[in-house]
């Protein structure tokens, strides 16, 4: 090999190196820009280490707050549902306090037996929702309960002429123990089986203990298809205000009747003398 | 819905007085009462202007239905709000009483609650 061709050589040998420590020190620089570049990203968002570890523990306290306030936020819709029942309950209760109140004034207006008698139909229709029914009343001389007023014949025939003596069947058992009688269950299955004897409620008129009386219910009217919860009460309720009213205006009559008959014995020995 | 007039037309005194209390949840409510259609003609042509009329349909002298006709054929009083309530509780009931121009038709026993609305819904239009 020639000098010549040797130095060529070695220059192209030389140039090579060169390139590479070039390219070198290019990646090294770019590394190190890279380097640089990650170290200082942090302060370039404006959060530090600290800043990121006080955003994650804000992050974590932020989902176990919105987990807390779903969970509240259930309860509260719970307890909504609640109001809006107990809202519609209340308002059944205010219902019933009216008709009650109303009922109870209208029963106590009037000492005329035949106007209470009309006035406790009026509320087993209007109140209660009764199409057949009877008011019977016991006759403590023979022990008998008989109709005084009903409504609905053409539906329960022979509702106007009950004659029961008191401890004989459903109605007799009702008026001696002055226990309420519902029949417990669906009304329209049990329509067939709802007998003068076997009525769907009957009601003690009562006095404390004394019995006077029954209400008794053979239909109810075509849009109320059962007893609600609260009618049981409303009907005990009812019933007790309707005994001490026609007790009270049966004793007026009678107690009239007697004044009457006296008062024209009185006349009767003042004219004679 | 303050200050309304209530022509409340009905035979039974209880329920005169039921729908009464009733409506004594509407502020400064007026109830003029009438115990059958033709007494609630009477009172509709009185100096109080009625601004609904609550109507029972058995009623003796004149009933709540030809009530509601008469009503509706008047020039003067064809406006007024009318609802039936009542015992009947049959659909052909309820479509002949709502036929005959009635706003709303209401079986007995009435739950005040729905009375209340039905009348805020016919007054606040």
């Amino acid at each position: 090999m020639s000098e010549e061709s040797k130095a060529e050589k070695f220059l192209e040998l030389f140039n090579k190196g060169k390139e590479f420590t070039e390219e070198l020190l290019r990646e090294n620089q770019r590394l190190r820009y890279r380097l640089a570049s990650m170290e200082t990203e942090p302060a370039k968002s404006g959060a530090s280490t600290e800043e990121i570890q006080r955003l994650r523990d804000q992050i974590t306290q932020l989902t176990e707050e919105n987990k807390r306030i779903h969970a509240r936020f259930s309860e509260i819709e719970e307890e909504n549902k609640d109001f809006a029942n107990r809202y519609i309950e209340i308002e059944e209760q205010n219902n019933n306090l009216a008709n009650l109140y109303v009922a109870s004034y209208q029963l106590h207006s009037t000492l005329d037996f035949r106007e209470v008698i009309q006035i406790v139909q009026e509320i087993v229709i209007n109140l209660i929702g009764a199409e057949a029914f009877a008011i019977l009343l016991l006759d403590e001389k023979t022990n008998e309960l008989k109709t005084i007023a009903s409504e609905g014949e053409d539906v329960m025939p022979n509702v106007d002429q009950i004659s029961i003596r008191l401890g004989d069947g459903v109605l007799g058992q009702v008026a001696k123990t002055g226990e309420s009688y519902y029949i417990n269950q669906d009304l329209d299955a049990s329509a067939g089986s709802i007998t003068i004897e076997r009525p769907l409620a009957a009601v003690p008129l009562k006095i404390k203990e004394h019995v006077i009386g029954l209400i008794v219910i053979y239909k109810l009217l075509q849009q109320k298809d059962s007893f609600s919860a609260v009618d049981y009460e409303l009907f005990s309720l009812l019933a007790a205000h309707a005994a001490t009213a026609i007790f009270s205006s049966k004793l007026y009559s009678q107690s009239e009747r007697k004044l009457n008959t006296i008062q024209s014995f009185l006349d009767l020995l003042t004219t004679t003398s | 819905m303050d200050n309304a007039n209530f022509l409340v037309v009905e035979d039974s005194p209880t329920m005169r007085q039921l729908i009464s209390f009733s409506l004594k949840r509407f502020k400064n409510a007026k109830i003029i009462e009438a115990v059958d259609g033709v007494d609630a003609l009477k009172k509709l042509s009185g100096p109080d202007k009625i601004d609904l009329i609550l109507t029972d349909i058995n009623m003796p002298v004149m009933d709540g239905l030809k009530l509601v006709s008469l009503v509706r054929q008047n020039a003067q009083l064809k406006g007024i709000p009318i609802i039936i309530i009542t015992t009947e509780g049959a659909e052909e009931d309820r479509e002949r009483g709502l036929a005959l121009g009635a706003n709303a038709y209401i079986s007995k026993p009435i739950q005040s609650s729905h009375l209340i609305k039905t009348i805020s819904e016919l007054l606040a239009v």
